[in-house]
């Protein structure tokens, strides 16, 4: 089971490094420069000290995981490879965790790997002398949030993928889910009446910091328990082929 | 258990108001070339899918290899190779890397992976180009790739739908002595469908015939083109005048005569000898100067059944 998961994993991260062709091979440089150099460059000693880090961690992945999630199985699907993928001697399960880990792998990876880019961009550019960590708390927190936003990502765009007839729709719809999930809580907001916005921003302020990471640690792990359950189910080789 | 290779009973799978395959019952025994033919439609790739455990059976039972299609499909498609409708083929990877994929999901021994792939790519001609993408090949080649990876573990069995759709004649002709090798040399079985009916005729050992979903014929080559077509007798000459007529269709074995031309044609009921039949012309005051018999070709046989069917 582990080897071909493994194998499943040889094979997508080939494919998702030749998605797009040259472009695709420079993505995960670009998105390094962006978030690992041009950003800590912009907000200095912030990017490492403050909390609001904790929602680059959770946010991130989902942009990343997107970006290559529809192609899981609508992309298998549209250029005739599912079929024989199914043909194999590969268990569904096997198909299933080799196409989530993928995703996730690329996601989590690649924003961890920013992050450290981006804690050496700081040290080199604002060095005070000493060298500058992320505090215990949004390091682990952020390790934590970041794994668990990209499984979410990875199970919602799976989901997605497995129901779209192309690629395009695929990417479409997560990126409509995307969009909702990261701008929703901040435009939805606004509407709220202005007594129940000050009400929650007195919880906030007052709020203890570890409690709001453990509470969306929670609510994280559980979706991600949802949506492989239901990705489980919906994973059927012979409703696959008739779709 | 059953010794067949591919046994199959009453298998049926039904799609809404369609009966894709309708109580398909088969023997395809070990170690033989098994050609499935029928026009688009006729429910040749559904029969596949149904036997590789890809789709659901709606009634009836099928075994492959000796396990049940329902409760061991995994089984099946370990022992199987599988060449479907589209080639399948990952086409942002290379040739090679498109074959390490697929030997790395045989578990096959890391130091003879890449010996196997070699030997397979040099086969088919296609070592020299093994580190470019498979999105960049001719149709051909990639059909040629696609028969490497289905061949690549060695399988028991293979499936190949229009396995030389695409191939030049002479990488078609190639491959059919593979596969003739495959079955006699190394016993694998090999279940194909091709629209080529004069590739079926040549390579397999037996072949069905399935229209709507039904299996209207069954059996080898020349079994086929006897029982379903009268075997006819052309006498090249001259004299075939009515006397000789009138003794030929007082012959029991003889179905029908008549004149063309400098050809006399009779029409048998059976295959029989032609011998008596031409002494009798002669001896009736025909001038004999080439005889000919001929059976019907497969692809006459083929529509022939097809009419048949349609006309049921």
């Amino acid at each position: 089971m582990i080897n071909d998961i493994m194998t499943l994993l040889w094979k997508e991260s080939r494919e998702v490094l030749e998605q797009g062709g040259r472009r695709g091979r420079y993505t995960p440089l670009i998105f390094l420069a962006v978030f690992g150099i041009f950003m800590p460059l912009q907000f200095g000693r912030d990017m490492i000290e403050t909390p609001v880090v904790l929602l680059f961690f959770s946010w991130v992945p989902l942009f990343l995981v997107s970006s290559v999630v529809a192609d899981s199985f609508a992309g298998e699907r549209e250029r005739h490879t599912l079929e024989t993928l199914l043909a194999s001697r590969l268990s569904d399960r096997a198909i299933l965790l080799g196409k989530l880990f993928t995703a996730i792998g690329y996601g989590w990876g690649l924003t961890i790997l920013s992050l450290m880019v981006g804690l050496v961009t700081v040290n080199v550019v604002y060095w005070s002398g000493a060298v500058l960590l992320y505090p215990a708390y949004i390091a682990l927190g952020g390790v934590v949030l970041s794994l668990l936003a990209a499984g979410v990502a990875a199970g919602a765009g799976v989901l997605v993928s497995l129901r779209a007839a192309t690629v395009r729709q695929a990417q479409q719809s997560i990126s409509l889910g995307v969009m909702v999930l990261v701008f929703g809580p901040t435009l939805g907001l606004q509407f709220l009446p202005a007594a129940w916005q000050t009400r929650l921003a007195g919880w906030l302020s007052g709020a203890n910091l570890t409690s709001v990471v453990l509470g969306v640690v929670g609510v994280l792990l559980v979706l991600n328990v949802v949506l492989f359950v239901v990705v489980s189910a919906r994973f059927q080789r012979t409703t696959l082929i008739l779709d | 258990m059953t010794t067949q290779a591919i046994h199959t009973f009453g298998l049926t799978r039904q799609f809404d108001t369609v009966r894709a395959v309708d109580g398909l019952t088969l023997d395809v025994a070990p170690g033989t070339i098994f050609g499935f033919l029928g026009p688009n439609g006729a429910g040749k790739t559904t029969t596949i899918r149904l036997l590789l455990g890809l789709l659901e059976p709606s009634a009836g039972d099928a075994q492959v290899l000796g396990y049940d299609v329902r409760t061991a499909a995994a089984e099946i498609r370990t022992r199987s190779g599988a060449l479907l409708e589209h080639s399948g083929l990952y086409e942002r990877l290379s040739a090679q890397d498109n074959l390490e994929f697929f030997a790395r999901i045989w578990h096959l021994p890391a130091a003879g992976r890449q010996e196997r792939i070699r030997e397979l790519l040099t086969h088919m001609q296609l070592w020299e180009r093994r580190q470019e993408p498979v999105g960049r090949w001719s149709h051909g080649m990639k059909q040629k790739l696609a028969v490497a990876r289905t061949l690549l573990h060695r399988p028991e069995l293979v499936f190949l739908d229009e396995p030389t759709a695409g191939l030049d004649p002479v990488a078609a002709a190639a491959l059919r002595d593979d596969l003739e090798s495959l079955a006699e040399q190394e016993g694998v079985t090999v279940f194909l469908t091709t629209h080529n009916l004069a590739e079926a005729e040549r390579l397999c050992d037996q072949i069905g015939v399935i229209r709507r979903g039904r299996l209207v014929a069954v059996g080898a080559p020349q079994e086929l083109r006897t029982h379903s077509s009268t075997p006819r007798v052309e006498i090249a000459g001259s004299g075939f005048d009515a006397d000789v007529l009138s003794q030929l269709r007082g012959r029991s074995e003889v179905a029908g005569v008549h004149v063309d031309g400098d050809r006399l044609i009779i029409d048998l009921k059976r295959d029989v000898e032609v011998a008596p039949l031409v002494s009798l012309v002669v001896s009736a005051g025909g001038a004999v100067e080439g005889v000919h018999k001929e059976t019907a070709t497969l692809e006459e046989v083929f529509l022939t059944l097809m009419e048949e069917q349609a006309e049921a």
